[in-house]
C-alpha cells in the first residue's frame, strides 16, 4: 500500500505538473470573479470565502476523472483488481495520493488568493483550516464519479456533472464554518464539526462505491 | 454458479417473456383507473373553493405537492432496482431504473415547473432559494446526470450496474443534501417563507389532494411498466439485429 | 496444485462469447488456446483472471496442500495486451512497485529486479523511463514483471506479440523453466509459441443457432 501511494505521487509529480495545473486553474477562476462583480473591496471581502471555496471545488475535480482512467488506459487497472488487498483499501489510497498531490496545493495556495479577496487574517485562516478538513470529502466523493466513468473515453465533464450535486452539503458547510468564523452570532464549531463528519462519513462512502462500481466496470 | 432456489424462483418471476405478458394484461386496467382518478381529482380540485388568502393558485398545489411526492418515489423505486441489479443482477431491474430515470426527471420538472408559477404570485418571484425548492432542484440534477451516464455507455447491462452504484450512493447522500440545505436555509433567510400550504391543511383541500396523490402514483406506475415494456423490445429489436449481422457475414 | 476450470461461460455485452469450457491443469501443465480472432480467447483468460464474471460455471484453485484457500486470481499472474507499467517512472521504480504490491505468494519467491531483467536480457536499461523503451523492450520488461513476484500461475495473452524471434525464443524458454519449477501456465497465442504444451484448446466462437433469448 506504501508503495502504491508513493508511485502515485512519484507519478503526478513528474507527469507534467498536474498539480501545477489544478492549482493555476484555481487562481484563474479566483481571479476572475472581480472582473465579473466589480472591484468593491467591501463586496469582494464578504463573498471572498464562498469564492475561494467555489474555486477550490472546481480545481479539485479538475483532474479527478484521471484518477483510475489511466491505471485502466495501460492496463495497470486489471492487476490492481486482481490482488487479495481489499479493493477498497486500493482506492482509499489512490485517493490519498491525489488528494496530497492536486488538493492538498490548494489547500496551500487559498490563503494568497485570500489576501486578493481582501479578507482578514481571521477569515483566511478560516478559509484555510475549512478547506483542509473538507476537501478530502471533495476528492472522496470524487472517486465515486471517476469510477462510474472509468470506462468512457471523455469522462471527464460527466464526472463534474454526476459529482457537483452530491458536492453541495460540503459547500455548504464549508463555507458556513468559514462565515462563522468572522460573523459573531454564529457559532464557528457546529458547521466545523459538521463537516468533519461528513469528510469521515465521505471517506468510507467514496471508496466503498467506488470499489463496487470498478469491480463492476471490468469487460 | 449455484444459486438458490428462492432465487430462482425470483427470477422465474420475474422474467421478461412473463413481464411482458404480465404487462399486456394489467396495462389497460391501470390506464383506464388512472384516467378515472384523474378526472375525479381534477373535478374535485376545480370545484373546491379557493383559499381566501391565496385564491385560485392554490389549486396549483394538486398538481405540484404529487408530483414532488412521486418525484421522491421514483427515487427509492430507483435505488431499490439498483440493489436488484447488484445483488441479484436481474435484468429486469437493469432495465427498470434505467426506465424510471426519465419519469423521474419529468416529474420533478413538473414540481419546479409548478412550484415557480405558483411561487410568482404568492412571493412575488419565480425562483426563491426556498430549502425544498433547492433540495428537489439538486435532486433533478441528479436525476439528469443518472440519465446522462445511462445514454454514454453503449453496453446496457455495464451501464446498468454502473448506474446503479451512483443510484445508491445518490440515494444515501440525499437526506445529507436535505439536512444541509434546511441548514443553509436557516442561515440566509430566516424563515420568511410562507410554509407550503400553511400550518393547518383543511379536509377541504385534502381530500381533491388525495385523490390526485394516488392518481400521480397509478400514472408514475403506468408509465413505468409502459417504459421498461419499451426498454425490453428496444433490446429484443437491437438482439435481432446484431444476430442478423452476424449471419450474414458468415454466410457472406 | 492445480487450477480447474467447469462449465465456463461468458458474456461480452449482449452477446455470448463462448458456453461450457472445462480444463484441468496441474504443476508443470501449460495450455494453449489457439482460434481465429474474436474467438473468445482473451474473454477466457480474463475469465479465469476474475477480471469477467462467467455468466455460467467457475473457477477453482486449490494450493500445494489441496486445499481450496485463495481465489483462483491471487493465484495468477496476468499479462494482458497492454503492459501495466507507468511510462513516466523508470523501468527499475516500475518493477519496485509491482514487487512490493505484489508479493511473493505463498511456496516461492521472485528473483531481483536485477535478475529479472537480466533474465530479459535487459539490464543495462532499468534506469530509463518506460516510456522510452521501444514496443519489443516494453513487452519484455512487462514480461520480467511476472518475475519479480512469485505466482504460480501465469496468464499470458498475446505474449509475443510485437516481438521478433529471438525473443519469442527467450519467453519460450522463461515459460519452459517456469512450467519445470512446477508453475502453471495459460496461453493464448497467434504464433506457435516454442513450448511443449500439454494440452491444447481451440476455440471456435460461439455458435449462434442455440443463442439463448436476450432480454
Amino acid at each position: 500500500m506504501t508503495a502504491l501511494l508513493l508511485r502515485d505521487l512519484k507519478l503526478s509529480i513528474r507527469a507534467g505538473g498536474g498539480a501545477l495545473i489544478g492549482v493555476l486553474f484555481f487562481m484563474t477562476v479566483v481571479a476572475v470573479i472581480p472582473f465579473g462583480v466589480g472591484p468593491d473591496l467591501n463586496l469582494l471581502s464578504r463573498i471572498g470565502p464562498a469564492i475561494v471555496w467555489i474555486g477550490a471545488l472546481l480545481a479539485a475535480l479538475l483532474g479527478l476523472d484521471r484518477l483510475f482512467q489511466t491505471e485502466r488506459e495501460d492496463g495497470s487497472l486489471d492487476l490492481l483488481l486482481m490482488q487479495e488487498h481489499p479493493l477498497v483499501l486500493v482506492v482509499l489510497v489512490k485517493c490519498l495520493a491525489h488528494w496530497l498531490a492536486n488538493v492538498l496545493p490548494l489547500v496551500i495556495a487559498s490563503p494568497l488568493l485570500g489576501l486578493f479577496m481582501n479578507m482578514d487574517e481571521v477569515a483566511i485562516g478560516a478559509v484555510m483550516l475549512t478547506l483542509l478538513v473538507g476537501s478530502p470529502a471533495l476528492t472522496f466523493i470524487g472517486a465515486v464519479g471517476a469510477a462510474v466513468a472509468v470506462t468512457l473515453p471523455r469522462g471527464g465533464l460527466l464526472v463534474s456533472i454526476l459529482v457537483l450535486p452530491l458536492c453541495v452539503p460540503v459547500l455548504i458547510f464549508g463555507v458556513s464554518a468559514s462565515y462563522a468564523a468572522v460573523e459573531d452570532p454564529a457559532p464557528f464549531l457546529p458547521p466545523f464539526l459538521i463537516l468533519t463528519a461528513i469528510t469521515m462519513f465521505f471517506a468510507v462512502l467514496g471508496p466503498v462505491g467506488a470499489a463496487l462500481a470498478l469491480r463492476n466496470a471490468g469487460d | 454458479m449455484t444459486e438458490s432456489l428462492a432465487i430462482t424462483k425470483f427470477s422465474d418471476l420475474a422474467n421478461p417473456t412473463r413481464f411482458l405478458a404480465l404487462a399486456a394484461r394489467i396495462l389497460p386496467w391501470l390506464s383506464a383507473l388512472t384516467t378515472l382518478l384523474f378526472a375525479v381529482g381534477l373535478y374535485l380540485a376545480f370545484s373546491t373553493e379557493g383559499d381566501y388568502q391565496q385564491g385560485d393558485t392554490v389549486r396549483i398545489m394538486y398538481v405540484h405537492v404529487p408530483a414532488a411526492w412521486l418525484s421522491m418515489m421514483c427515487y427509492s423505486v430507483m435505488a431499490l432496482s439498483a440493489i436488484g441489479t447488484l445483488v441479484w443482477r436481474h435484468p429486469l431491474a437493469d432495465v427498470s431504473h434505467k426506465a424510471a430515470a426519465p419519469l423521474g426527471a419529468a416529474f420533478t420538472l413538473i414540481a419546479l415547473v409548478t412550484g415557480s408559477l405558483w411561487g410568482k404570485p404568492m412571493w412575488g418571484t419565480w425562483w426563491v432559494w426556498d430549502a425544498r425548492l433547492t433540495s428537489v432542484f439538486v435532486l433533478f440534477l441528479m436525476y439528469l446526470g443518472i440519465i446522462a451516464l445511462n445514454r454514454a455507455m453503449d453496453d446496457p447491462s455495464r451501464a446498468a450496474r454502473v448506474s446503479a452504484v451512483l443510484i445508491l450512493v445518490g440515494f444515501v447522500n440525499i437526506p445529507i443534501i436535505k439536512f444541509s440545505v434546511d441548514w443553509w436555509n436557516t442561515l440566509h433567510q430566516p424563515a420568511s417563507v410562507i410554509r407550503l400550504g400553511g400550518p393547518t391543511i383543511d379536509g377541504e383541500f385534502l381530500r381533491p389532494l388525495l385523490v390526485m396523490a394516488v392518481a400521480f402514483t397509478l400514472l408514475f406506475f403506468t408509465l413505468h411498466i409502459m417504459a421498461i415494456r419499451n426498454e425490453i423490445w428496444r433490446r429484443r429489436v437491437s438482439t435481432q439485429r446484431r444476430m442478423a449481422a452476424r449471419l450474414a457475414g458468415r454466410e457472406g | 496444485m492445480r487450477l480447474m476450470a467447469e462449465n465456463l461461460s461468458a458474456h461480452r455485452g449482449e452477446d455470448l462469447i463462448f458456453s461450457n469450457i472445462s480444463f484441468n491443469l496441474r504443476r508443470g501443465e501449460a495450455l494453449v488456446l489457439t482460434g481465429r480472432n474474436g474467438s473468445g480467447k482473451s474473454t477466457l483468460l480474463r475469465v479465469v483472471a476474475g477480471l469477467i464474471r462467467p455468466a455460467a460455471g467457475q473457477v477453482e484453485w486449490r494450493g500445494a496442500d489441496g486445499q481450496k484457500g485463495v481465489n483462483a486470481a491471487e493465484a495468477c499472474h496476468y499479462l494482458g495486451h497492454r503492459n501495466a507499467m507507468k511510462p513516466e517512472l523508470t523501468v527499475a521504480e516500475n518493477l519496485a512497485f509491482w514487487r512490493d504490491f505484489l508479493r511473493d505468494m505463498e511456496g516461492g519467491s521472485g528473483v531481483t529486479i536485477g535478475e529479472a531483467a537480466e533474465m530479459v536480457e535487459l539490464g543495462a536499461i532499468l534506469h530509463l523511463p518506460f516510456g522510452y523503451l521501444s514496443a519489443g523492450q516494453q513487452r519484455r520488461m512487462a514480461f520480467a514483471k511476472l518475475l519479480v513476484a512469485y505466482r504460480p500461475v501465469w496468464i499470458l495473452d498475446e505474449p509475443t506479440a510485437a516481438l521478433d524471434t529471438s525473443a519469442e525464443a527467450l519467453f519460450a524458454r522463461l515459460i519452459r523453466a517456469h512450467l519445470h519449477a512446477g508453475g502453471i501456465v495459460l496461453a493464448a497465442t497467434h504464433q506457435p509459441l516454442d513450448f511443449v504444451a500439454s494440452q491444447r484448446l481451440e476455440m471456435k466462437g460461439f455458435q449462434y443457432a442455440d443463442m439463448e433469448e436476450g432480454i
